[in-house]
């Protein structure tokens, strides 16, 4: 992978950030690298590995590497296990750093500190950067910093990590030779935490973050709090709907401009046909997702920062442990609704590993909005404008089940993938940070970041599924005098007839399998896919209208159901596939889920393909 | 024995002991890092809305939000009920 690479040349000096989570690590890790910054995965965990140059003033450079928070190098989850690994120098990927930066948040120094002197113990040069001084100010905190560099010996650099000032400090620090911190004495650390806090500190006079309080009184509340949750929610995603729409609209009428332009002074044949619907619709496919994901992240990203993302998760916490989980799950599967793949990525929140993997794992199961367009083609057609008590529409009502019905199985899914050896007592232990104004660099960072990893790794794998895709439909060539659609002649016509003994014992006729193929690539191109085998030459928006009498003259209702019950739970598009890869570095997570959806989606279609003829719908 | 999570909201209490569950209690030695220490003073600050789980509290400087089960491991020396609206400096002073 190109971007586990080292940021600059090998031999500039390591230093790694370590420091507790909420110590402003990554703001100030942002500060000191700007955007030359390197995210990828490490091989085999899905922790995150970020790696940035900093220049120091005569010019040269040192890598920094962005080690996972950690509260103790007695490791409880994977990152701290990294963390501890690298620092011990005893990862088998990672040299040892030869500084390490200790980022220390003024504002809960008690804690802070005990991880600092755990990891003096450890004999690398340390340099403390104590940061978020600005808050310790306001909550009349006072460090005696020069007391304390002494008592430590360890250099300590004050940083707020929105200014400028301590950063520079702790560039010119970085320029000097390090220094390794003498040997502690054996007292217990918290004996030894207790003294210095006594002795520089004004601790017991400090008043609390009173503004934090009064917040918490309010967003913690068990009625208000849940009400607030309620609105947070609603106008997250209600604006990644109304706020992307129109740049997703603007980006598909570009890409087919685009793909107008490039094309047209070609003559018409195979590569005409490959840079307009292989390359360019097929990078259109995944690059009109950009706007929601961004979006989405915008809030997450600003939720975390201020604080209010683990209160969320405080609150929600019983209502997903009864499904197994944690109520940090809770986030990245509501916005599975819009599309999986943001709620896979936005999946990077959940802390505990194996919440996490179960999280992205049933994140297809929770209805993404591309598959509307196929639940509205077939309820349209199939399903009878009923209206019972004068309110409740029988076609709405379906709609709703099929909804419910993913929920559900999501929900069984988690618990089962929950049970037994894997559920062992789950350990919550949030910490709650206090409210902090989300820092716009860092939020602007995160979304660039996010960006670049959505369109570099996934975009190549969609752009190059797609080209295949392209090429399944279009070759061979129909004959000469070719009586019958073009793609019934191509492989991917053979390949329909060939699914056909697969598919038909739950009532699809080769047509459908045609379809099934596209609708790997991205799901609303299920229908414009069943209007090119049925030769209709027609946009999405009228192939429903004209799709729909053909389809119920053609299908029975229970191949209809069936197809619906399909698509509850379809093994997932490609690109959801390729970001689940990405997210959670393993192919066999990625194949075990897309085993279990297919098999899902096969037994309830089977399930309702002939319940449906038992009961007449035949 | 008066365990943690039988502590009321607004209310607080000083640390006796954080008791091991089993033979290498992972629990109760991140509590132990994070702050539950004999003689730290901790307030609670809300409970969740179903079930009245998880717990918010606050240790020292730092709020973590725990389960019952999790706090079930920190016995307490005493309850202190909420003087008022300013009790955070006489509860930090105990």
């Amino acid at each position: 992978m190109s971007s586990a690479l080292p940021a600059s040349s090998p031999s500039a000096r390591r230093v790694a950030l370590v420091g507790n989570p909420n110590s402003g690590k990554t703001s100030l890790f942002n500060q000191l690298t700007g955007s030359r910054q390197k995210v990828a995965n490490y091989a085999g965990v899905t922790v995150e590995r970020k790696e940035g140059r900093v220049t120091l003033p005569d010019g040269s450079h040192v890598r920094l590497l962005d080690l996972p928070g950690a509260y103790s190098l007695q490791a409880t989850s994977p990152d701290e296990a990294i963390t501890r690994d690298v620092c011990l120098g005893q990862h088998a990927k990672e040299a040892r750093p030869e500084l390490i930066i200790c980022v220390v948040s003024a504002s809960n120094l008690r804690l802070h500190l005990r991880f600092l002197l755990e990891l003096m113990q450890i004999g690398c040069p340390i340099i403390v950067a104590l940061n978020m001084m600005d808050e310790a100010r306001r909550q009349n905190f006072d460090i005696d910093i020069a007391g304390l560099e002494a008592a430590l010996g360890v250099r300590i650099i004050p940083t707020v990590s929105l200014r400028k000032s301590g950063v520079s400090a702790l560039r010119n620090a970085l320029a000097a030779p390090p220094e390794t911190p003498p040997a502690r004495d054996a007292a217990p650390i918290y004996a030894q935490v207790d003294a210095l806090m006594s002795q520089y500190t004004n601790e017991s006079v400090a008043g609390d973050n009173q503004l934090t309080d009064r917040i918490d009184r309010v967003v913690l509340h068990p009625v208000w709090g849940m009400a607030l949750l309620f609105i947070v929610l609603l106008v997250m995603f209600q604006s990644v709907f109304t706020l992307a729409q129109p740049a997703m609209d603007f980006l598909e009428n570009a890409f087919s401009r685009l793909g107008a332009a490039v094309v047209t002074p070609l003559p018409d044949g195979a590569l005409h046909s490959l840079l307009q619907n292989g390359v360019i619709a097929g990078a259109g496919s995944v690059a009109v997702f950009l706007p929601q994901i961004l979006v989405l992240f915008f809030w997450i990203i600003v939720l975390e920062e201020s604080g209010y993302l683990p209160r969320a998760a405080f609150m929600l916490d019983r209502l997903m442990a009864s499904a197994g989980l944690s109520g940090r799950s809770f986030i990245p599967l509501l916005s599975s609704f819009a599309c999986a793949i943001p709620g896979i990525m936005a999946a990077r929140t959940v802390q505990h590993p194996r919440d996490r993997i179960v999280t992205i794992m049933i994140a297809p199961l929770m209805t993404c909005s591309a598959r509307l367009p196929i639940y509205a083609l077939l309820i349209a057609a199939f399903i009878p404008r009923h209206i019972y008590f004068g309110f409740i529409g029988l076609q709405g009502l379906v709609l709703f089940g099929l909804y419910a019905l993913a929920i559900l199985s999501g929900i069984i899914a988690a618990r089962v993938l929950t049970r037994g050896a894997a559920a062992e007592e789950h350990i919550l232990m949030l910490e709650l940070p206090p409210y902090r104004w989300p820092n716009p660099r860092a939020v602007l960072i995160g979304l660039l970041q996010r960006a670049r990893i959505f369109l570099t790794r996934v975009g190549t794998v969609i752009v190059s599924l797609n080209v295949l895709l392209w090429a399944l439909s279009c070759f061979p060539p129909p004959p000469v005098h070719a009586t019958q659609p073009a793609i019934s002649y191509s492989l991917a016509g053979k390949i329909g007839h060939w699914m056909l003994p697969v598919f038909a014992p739950i009532g699809f006729n080769w047509q459908i399998c045609v379809s099934l193929i596209p609708g790997l690539a991205a799901r609303e191109v299920a229908v414009s896919a069943l209007a090119t085998v049925y030769a209709l030459n027609a946009t999405e928006d009228t192939a429903a209208t004209v799709l729909g009498p053909l389809l119920s003259a053609q299908w029975s209702l229970a191949t209809a159901l069936s197809l619906l019950a399909w698509y509850v739970y379809a093994p997932q598009c490609f690109s959801t596939l390729a970001v689940m890869r990405r997210e959670t570095n393993s192919l066999k997570i990625v194949a075990r889920t897309a085993l279990s959806l297919f098999a899902l989606a096969y037994i309830a279609s089977l399930l309702t393909y002939h319940m449906t003829r038992f009961l007449g719908g035949a | 024995m008066l365990t943690l999570d039988n502590l009321l909201p607004g209310h607080s209490g000083k640390i006796a002991k954080v008791q091991e569950v089993g033979q290498e209690d992972v629990v109760s030695r991140r509590l132990k890092e994070l702050g539950f220490i004999p003689g730290a003073v901790v307030k609670i600050l809300a409970v969740g809305p179903f079930g009245r789980d998880p717990i918010a509290l606050r240790v020292g400087a730092s709020r973590f939000a725990l389960r019952r089960s999790e706090a079930r491991r920190v016995t307490m020396e005493s309850q202190d009920a909420p003087s008022n609206g300013l009790d955070e400096k006489e509860s930090a002073a105990l």
